[in-house]
């Protein structure tokens, strides 16, 4: 295929994605905004306003980057892995498995379709939080890098979650029993200077915490975690998820018998 | 696409895939499909056809073995290979929730076609399968025959040389199988190489012109259907009468039963002819309203060959 043909090819899977989260965009976009709304009036507003300021930002605006990545996070997962799936459970991957299309676009399909969405709800919900409070942009070009990177990031994880997959139960698992207590545990609703040694330690090999951190950055100015280690902990992760998910595909792992 | 016509559409070369768990499902087979034929994978359950067309189209992992199609090795070639192939999968396999245009669009998208061209030959092509007017329609909306009606318009989007079908009328009423084999005649007359396997094998006896029975992993026989049927050593046919008779005539080197008064079954010997036996009938005054074939002949060469 010429790089023009693999082009079209990318363009058809994104916007296959981009229309199948668009169709059923109550089941996918609007919960996430009613999620953070409540997390906002809850933590935020309820019993935030009867907190100290955290780092010298008030504990709603203190979170609010953490909620946002907690959206990012889950949906550019969500998409990909319901997606992968979908097409495996009925079998209309084989459209695409027998076309020329070379596996990375494939791979950069799906990816598209999962950043879109995660980009998608991160705005949806930063815009809700303009209802709740004042939101401060300190570093646009870090909160976008960090955005993107998280949202390929997640999505990598739910392709490899959904080559593995064999019942739809397989696909809750992961977001279940891993991603949601990875993510309450990333630092999105205190400072991990807050914590006793131990589980600051333990923390530190939360990978999201990096995340949540280098947004917090980017949105209020303020760190737990230096930046560059930050971004380049996160670009390995996706350095090594992005092998991982080829390397399946390239066997046919799950996917060719 | 101009191809040299004496490169073969299809080259298989010693195709072994054993399965995770030891079962071999192929055990070294070697064919070649010519340009323009109308070729007919013929087997019974579990004897390794779809592991074949798997493999071919990249759905299968094979063990070794070489595959080329239009000269174009999969393994070295992949994305040529894959361009000049079409697939009508047994199963349907598309998203039911999206529209079919849309279905049809995105495949070609897959092949590289431009969005502008793609949009015309969705349009050409859901015509000619009397589609279009259910472009909007998802695939739950639609029958059975429709349906595959619409797995064979995403295969030929990108205009394959090579099209394979893999049971594609299995399920369909008569009227449907019948408009269908119509199309793949005229899409075979168009110079396109067919592939079809088939649980009906009255249907490969009407399209076919080569076949290739495969049985527990081995093709057994790949041949053209003109010489198999010659194999048929003995056929037996119904005879319907005007009038009734009493008892069956009694005719050299034919073995005849009278199943009821105005039914005969007849099965000719070996080196009798049809026009003979009817010859006698004449002479006996019996006379003949119709005939068929007991049953089809490749079914019965078929059992025949696949029970040894």
């Amino acid at each position: 295929m010429t790089f023009a043909e693999k082009f079209i090819a990318l363009r058809a899977i994104f916007i296959k994605e981009i229309l199948r989260f668009a169709r059923i965009w109550v089941q996918t976009i609007v919960p996430s905004i009613i999620t953070v709304a409540l997390y906002f009036i809850i933590f935020g507003n309820l019993i935030g306003s009867q907190l100290d300021n955290v780092k010298g930002h008030s504990y709603i605006n203190y979170i609010i980057p953490g909620m946002i990545m907690m959206s990012i996070i889950t949906n550019s997962y969500a998409n990909v892995v319901s997606s992968f799936y979908s097409s495996k459970f009925q079998k209309h991957i084989e459209e695409m498995l027998i076309s020329p299309m070379p596996n990375y676009i494939i791979i950069w399909g799906f990816l598209s379709g999962g950043i879109a969405r995660g980009l998608t709800v991160g705005i949806a919900v930063t815009l809700t939080a303009t209802f709740f409070t004042e939101l401060q942009f300190q570093n646009i070009g870090l909160l976008l890098l960090v955005a993107l990177l998280t949202c390929i990031l997640f999505s990598l994880a739910g392709l490899i979650n959904a080559i593995f997959a064999n019942s739809f139960d397989d696909i809750s698992l992961i977001p279940t029993f891993v991603l949601t207590p990875l993510t309450y545990l990333g630092g999105i609703f205190y400072s991990i200077d807050m914590l006793p040694e131990f589980w600051r330690s333990v923390s530190y090999a939360n990978p999201i915490l990096y995340m949540v951190d280098t947004f917090r950055t980017g949105m209020i100015g303020v760190n737990d975690i230096n930046t560059y280690l930050s971004l380049t902990i996160i670009l390995s992760f996706v350095i090594v998820l992005y092998i991982t998910a080829s390397t399946l595909l390239n066997r046919g792992s799950g996917i060719r018998s | 696409m101009q191809m040299n016509t004496q490169i073969p559409a299809l080259k298989i070369e010693n195709l072994v895939k054993r399965y995770k768990g030891g079962f071999q499902a192929l055990n070294g087979i070697s064919f070649k499909v010519s340009q323009g034929d109308f070729y007919a994978l013929l087997g019974p359950n579990g004897a390794g056809k779809s592991t074949t067309i798997g493999i071919i189209c990249s759905l299968v992992n094979k063990t070794s073995g070489s595959v080329e199609v239009f000269s174009h090795n999969i393994d070295e070639n992949f994305a040529q290979a894959k361009k000049l192939i079409g697939l009508v999968p047994q199963e349907f396999n598309f998203n039911s929730f999206e529209p079919i245009l849309e279905i049809v669009k995105y495949q070609a998208g897959y092949y590289g076609i431009q969005a502008n061209i793609a949009k015309e030959k969705a349009e050409y092509t859901l015509n000619i399968l009397g589609l279009w007017e259910k472009r909007k329609s998802t695939p739950r909306e639609l029958s059975g025959g429709m349906k595959r009606r619409l797995m064979i318009a995403r295969a030929l989007i990108h205009d394959p040389q090579l099209l394979i079908l893999d049971e594609p009328t299995a399920g369909v009423d008569i009227e449907i199988r019948r408009s269908m084999w119509e199309l793949l005649q005229k899409l075979n007359d168009d110079g396109r190489t067919i592939i079809l396997t088939t649980h009906y094998l009255e249907e490969a006896e009407y399209l076919c012109r080569n076949i290739g029975i495969i049985n527990d992993g081995n093709i057994i026989i790949d041949t053209s259907l003109r010489e198999l049927l010659d194999q048929l050593k003995k056929e037996t046919f119904i005879v319907y009468l005007k009038n009734p008779i009493t008892a069956a005539p009694d005719i050299e080197n034919v073995s005849i039963t009278l199943t009821d008064e105005r039914t005969l079954e007849i099965t000719p010997k070996e080196n009798q002819t049809l026009e003979l036996i009817f010859s006698d009938f004449a002479k006996l005054n019996i006379q003949i309203v119709s005939m068929r074939n007991k049953s089809n002949r490749l079914e019965e060469l078929f059992m025949d060959l696949v029970n040894k």
